[in-house]
């Protein structure tokens, strides 16, 4: 075993029924949906909050990610809301009372063409110029770095270099959604699982309530923090969100000791890979190309990334894959998220996430709190609202964010 | 790993094709006459439905042609594939599910 895992609390959070009405009901029991209410209780003292899970708590995206924590983005929208989710990261242990996992292992982002080094060269400045840690590393910084990658050069696509990032890292993920989960039910906000919200009241232009299959709640304010199922919950509300849902896919082996010390990524050749606290490799790579709802995918695209892990890491080549899985992420057209008012009054949303969802969880509460409870945008994402779409100010970080989405 | 039922060649391995996206968008009749919302419209905003979708794919390993399909995104069953320029096909579940964006024959050589 390579790591024991942290004592929790004795007690997490009540299982309240759900009362009449709310201040501001939250549609989503994600990170997303939990850091924001932490937000709106904590900053802005709103406390009569509901969170609504049609689950249970943090069963989506946030049970399905691989944990990987990064500021290394190119625009500087993006580079200023995940490099604000990192620091609120190294802040977040103590904050929230609860030990979980957060290691700052270092991400490296692997070049294999000259134009991925050409790329990454301009990353690393336009990063250390936004004050964000970043380097450039040699094949051979690389491996002393990650000592079981391949540096090799007679290897289909060699590694030219890499890109890294000390300050970035891995969290466990679940205790961090029970972290906030505590501390939301602390400050008196109620997590409500298995309640699923079925339409919108609305009062003319303004959204009043929502329903749900445990009755009609009401509600100053909502929010919208449901990722994948986001066009879903919109198309209730009567707006549309330029949101396509998509399945990705990650896998685990099984439990090994400590042989991989950083987080690797790999655009090129697509797989991202970690070894959890607990020895498991983790692994991911990119969405399976077709709109999808049903939290699996094909089994080509893993194929694919074990075949590109295994060219990197000689070492995987005898190990098993204990199980896969998949989850929906929500992606836009400009690989960038939204955080935004909408066209209805008092309903705020936050999606788009994509594949990026779990590292910016701070950052993306901070902001959305800030927007509900005031309505306006924070301006962290000012540039992140469903305006530009129309303006045409997007944030284009395809392929610039280090990673293909 | 999807079957998928090229119109053209027949069943093949999924890894032969490419998606394309959401079926029957038609190109404006006139840009100019959009405005910034109606254009942000065609260029961003795609239904994202959970059940029955008209979407396009490319059989880019066979025969190179573009065809529609309606699949079910929530089980990703194929409920019909059928030939590009021709009416999305009932579905033996009643009307389409997404009419706003019905069946026509503009949509012929569009590409996402």
């Amino acid at each position: 075993m390579a790591q024991m895992l942290p004592e929790h609390p004795e007690f997490l959070w009540r299982n309240p029924e759900p009362a009449a009405g709310y201040d501001v009901v939250i549609v989503g029991g994600g990170g997303h949906g939990l850091a924001t209410a932490y937000y709106l209780a904590s900053v802005h003292g709103i406390t009569n909050v509901a969170i609504l899970e049609k689950g249970w708590l943090a069963g989506g995206n946030m049970a399905r990610n691989t944990t990987i924590i990064r500021s290394n983005y190119l625009w500087d929208e993006s580079a200023g809301m995940y490099e604000k989710a990192l620091k609120l990261w190294e802040g977040w242990p103590e904050e929230l009372e609860y030990d979980f996992l957060f290691s700052q292992r270092g991400v490296m982002n692997l070049a294999h063409t000259l134009q991925d080094v050409r790329d990454s060269e301009r990353r690393v400045y336009a990063n250390r110029l936004g004050g964000i840690d970043s380097q450039w590393l040699t094949p051979q910084e690389a491996q002393e770095v990650c000592p079981i990658l391949n540096v090799a050069d007679d290897i289909r696509y060699p590694v030219l270099g890499g890109t890294y990032q000390p300050r970035a890292g891995i969290a466990k993920h679940d205790h961090v959604a029970w972290a906030l989960a505590r501390k939301c039910d602390e400050m008196g906000v109620d997590i409500i699982q298995n309640c699923e919200v079925t339409g919108f009241v609305k009062d003319g232009d303004r959204v009043v309530g929502v329903e749900t299959n445990r009755g009609r709640i009401n509600a100053g304010k909502v929010g919208l923090a449901a990722a994948g199922s986001s066009s879903l919950l919109a198309d209730l509300a009567g707006f549309r969100l330029p949101i396509q849902s998509h399945p990705l896919q990650a896998l685990v082996s099984e439990l090994f000791e400590p042989v991989h010390p950083t987080v690797v990524m790999s655009n090129h050749v697509h797989v991202y890979v970690s070894q959890a606290h607990k020895g498991e490799l983790v692994m991911g790579a990119g969405v399976d190309t077709y709109n999808g709802y049903g939290q699996r995918g094909s089994f080509h695209v893993i194929e694919e990334q074990m075949a590109a892990a295994v060219e990197l890491f000689p070492i995987f080549a005898r190990a098993h894959v204990l199980r896969t899985w998949g989850g929906i992420v929500d992606t836009t057209l400009d690989a960038s998220p939204i955080i935004s008012t909408t066209p209805i009054d008092d309903l705020f949303v936050n999606c788009g996430w994509g594949t990026g969802g779990f590292k910016a969880t701070p950052a993306a509460g901070m902001t959305f709190a800030h927007t509900i409870a005031t309505g306006s945008p924070h301006p962290l994402n000012e540039a992140f609202t469903l305006e530009r779409f129309e303006t045409g100010h997007l944030i284009d970080e395809h392929g610039a964010a280090a990673v293909a989405h | 790993m999807l079957l998928i039922d090229c119109p053209h060649c027949g069943p093949r391995n999924e890894v032969e094709y490419a998606y394309g996206g959401q079926a029957h968008v038609a190109r404006p009749e006139d840009p100019y006459a959009l405005d910034d919302r109606e254009w942000a419209e065609y260029l961003f905003y795609r239904d994202n439905p959970r059940g029955d979708y008209a979407e396009r794919w490319h059989h880019t390993g066979g025969c190179r042609k573009w065809f529609n399909a309606i699949r079910d995104t929530a089980t990703y069953e194929f409920r019909a594939t059928y030939p590009a320029g021709t009416s999305r096909p009932g579905t033996g579940s009643g009307a389409p599910s997404d009419g706003a964006s019905s069946a026509s024959s503009t949509h012929e050589g569009v590409q996402p």
